[in-house]
């Protein structure tokens, strides 16, 4: 593939909203309550949305009359470049706004400048998507807010919830070698360039809902190189047993 | 209040409802109007957010991009749906958290469909059609009931569902000029659903004990059986388009009535399922009971921090 470099990058954005998406539609109808379950199908759809396009310009660059499903649904883990955040399970509600919250606020920087990326298409569809991720980060960090500042009980379970996830954080402001090359030449974004803004934020964050900011040195990545955690496997699963199971029909 | 002067109010409710004069909450009603609505009103508000569950099921199946995200958007239709009928029957002067404990425990139904598992691709087109078919049919004549509230949810919610129908029709379109697995796959579907779907309309009118009731309420405008016959002759038609055939072998258009004869449904099988013994009436209450439970401290945190919200801005502003 003559845009090897591009595919893989779109691949890095795409997958992440892909997999995010995988694991809200699970909590569909098993929500809290009807209108966090109706925010929460809202934002999978968002995710959703985004990938069509993201993958529909993969498609293209693919060539061989590949297809966005073919692209989002017909490849072997190792091809897959999301973060390890994202494929994390709903182990409770608490995972799921710390989870959501953490990939949202880098989301929207990552929206915020790829706006200005030189490549039309990824600037465009991040234009498109800005607004739809400004909206997620408001859900979720308001309820960061109040399961922090609730009660004893919610305070605890958000707190073990950052706890559980802040050694994934680190990944989201990994580059790989094609990434660096798209930084380079002007279509990729340099994400370690607002790793500083996004601690600052996610710390203000945290502290007024009163929990405290983890002092975890230690990370957890291998998503954005295709190796991921024991998760991902049953994701991948249900995401292409239809497509597997009849290869080549139309749905 | 006399027995007189309560005499006098309903004679004029009677003569409102005669009118079509809409009601709204704040007007007096007989209390067995109240109590008919609250019970119809729920039991539509809990069929929606059970329907959820068969059909969010596919969701991280769906076979494309494009399904899936119809997928979802159709069922936070459906818990759009819930919301507003909530919002309706708790003019009605009950609780939504009283509603969920009737459902909970049992005291409630829901639409009995929803027992019946969805197991292939096809069952979410063969759902859209015939169920969300069956239930505008319902719907539609509920547009010009005579409590306003839930006029009005029904003529948003019957706007939604004919699209989601259409949705579910084109499923099955696109299997049925697929492969033969695939239209094998949708002829299984139609004759799983079939029956249920008929069952959606409820007992024979003269097994079904509210129905005078409810038509001189206008609660009901057609009875079960003409809703029924609707369906049939308005569906089978639909079947031929796709090519695949209604499993009743009984099933002949009748020329001289102009509406389709059709085969007895298996009654045995309708009240097994209502009476809680169906494919999945017990895994729907736990989906649901568990998800109630299982964020009861989500649901007290937000109360807490509303609390602490407001004892902060009145400390703020003394």
């Amino acid at each position: 593939m003559k845009n090897q470099d591009l595919y893989i990058y779109i691949l890095g954005i795409a997958d992440n909203s892909l997999i995010l998406g995988q694991r809200l539609g699970e909590l569909c109808g098993h929500g809290p309550s009807l209108e966090t379950d109706i925010a929460l199908t809202n934002i999978a759809l968002d995710l959703f949305g985004q990938t069509r396009s993201y993958y529909r310009y993969a498609a293209s660059l693919a060539g061989e009359g590949k297809t966005e499903d073919d692209v989002a649904m017909l490849r072997i883990e190792r091809d897959y470049r999301n973060v390890l955040l994202v494929e994390q399970p709903n182990t409770h509600f608490g995972h799921v706004i710390a989870r959501q919250y953490l990939f949202d606020v880098f989301h929207f920087q990552l929206m915020t400048a790829l706006v200005d990326s030189n490549d039309e298409t990824l600037a465009a569809v991040a234009a498109k998507g800005i607004k739809e991720v400004g909206y997620h980060k408001r859900f979720s960090g308001d309820w960061l807010k109040r399961l922090g500042d609730g009660t004893g009980e919610s305070h605890e379970k958000m707190q073990e919830a950052i706890d559980h996830f802040w050694p994934y954080i680190a990944e989201l402001f990994d580059t790989t070698e094609s990434d660096e090359r798209m930084i380079e030449s002007g279509v990729g974004v340099d994400v370690a360039t607002f790793r500083e803004s996004y601690y600052s934020e996610v710390t203000d964050q945290l502290k007024e809902a009163t929990l405290t900011v983890p002092e975890n040195p230690y990370s957890k990545k291998g998503g954005k190189q295709g190796v991921h955690s024991e998760h991902m496997g049953y994701i991948l699963t249900e995401l292409q047993y239809m497509q597997r199971t009849y290869p080549n029909l139309t749905w | 209040m006399s027995e007189k002067e309560v005499k006098n109010l309903e004679v004029i409710f009677e003569a409102r409802i005669e009118r079509d004069d809409k009601i709204e909450p704040k007007d007096w009603m007989p209390e067995k109007y109240r109590k008919t609505h609250i019970r119809q009103i729920s039991q539509h508000a809990h069929s929606e957010i059970v329907g959820m569950l068969p059909e969010g099921n596919w969701i991280t199946r769906a076979p494309s991009l494009r399904r899936k995200a119809a997928l979802l958007a159709k069922v936070q239709d459906e818990g759009g749906h819930g919301l507003y009928l909530y919002a309706a029957a708790e003019t009605l002067g009950i609780s939504r958290e009283e509603m969920y404990e009737q459902l909970h425990t049992g005291k409630a139904k829901y639409s009995s469909i929803f027992n019946y598992p969805a197991i292939t691709w096809a069952d979410i087109g063969a759902i859209g059609w015939l169920v969300d078919g069956a239930a505008i049919i319902n719907q539609v004549a509920l547009c010009s009931t005579s409590f306003g509230p839930y006029a009005r949810a029904m003529v948003r919610i019957c706007k939604e569902e004919s699209f989601h129908q259409r949705q579910g029709y084109e499923i099955m379109l696109t299997l049925c000029r697929g492969t033969e697995e695939q239209k094998a796959m949708a002829q299984d579907a139609l004759n799983r659903w079939w029956w249920p779907s008929l069952m959606m309309f409820g007992p024979r009118d003269e097994d079904s004990p509210h129905t005078a009731q409810s038509m001189k309420w206008k609660l009901k405008r057609k009875t079960n059986d003409e809703l029924r016959q609707q369906f049939i002759d308005q569906t089978v038609p639909q079947a031929d388009l796709l090519g695949i055939s209604v499993p009743d072998p009984e099933l002949k258009f009748n020329s001289e009535t102009g509406h389709y004869d059709f085969g007895e449904i298996d009654w045995d099988e309708f009240w097994q399922v209502v009476k809680g013994h169906g494919p999945c009436n017990k895994e729907r209450m736990e989906a649901r009971v568990g998800a109630w439970e299982g964020g009861a401290w989500v649901r007290d945190a937000a109360m807490a921090y509303a609390e602490k919200q407001e004892k902060r801005k009145v400390a703020k502003a003394s």
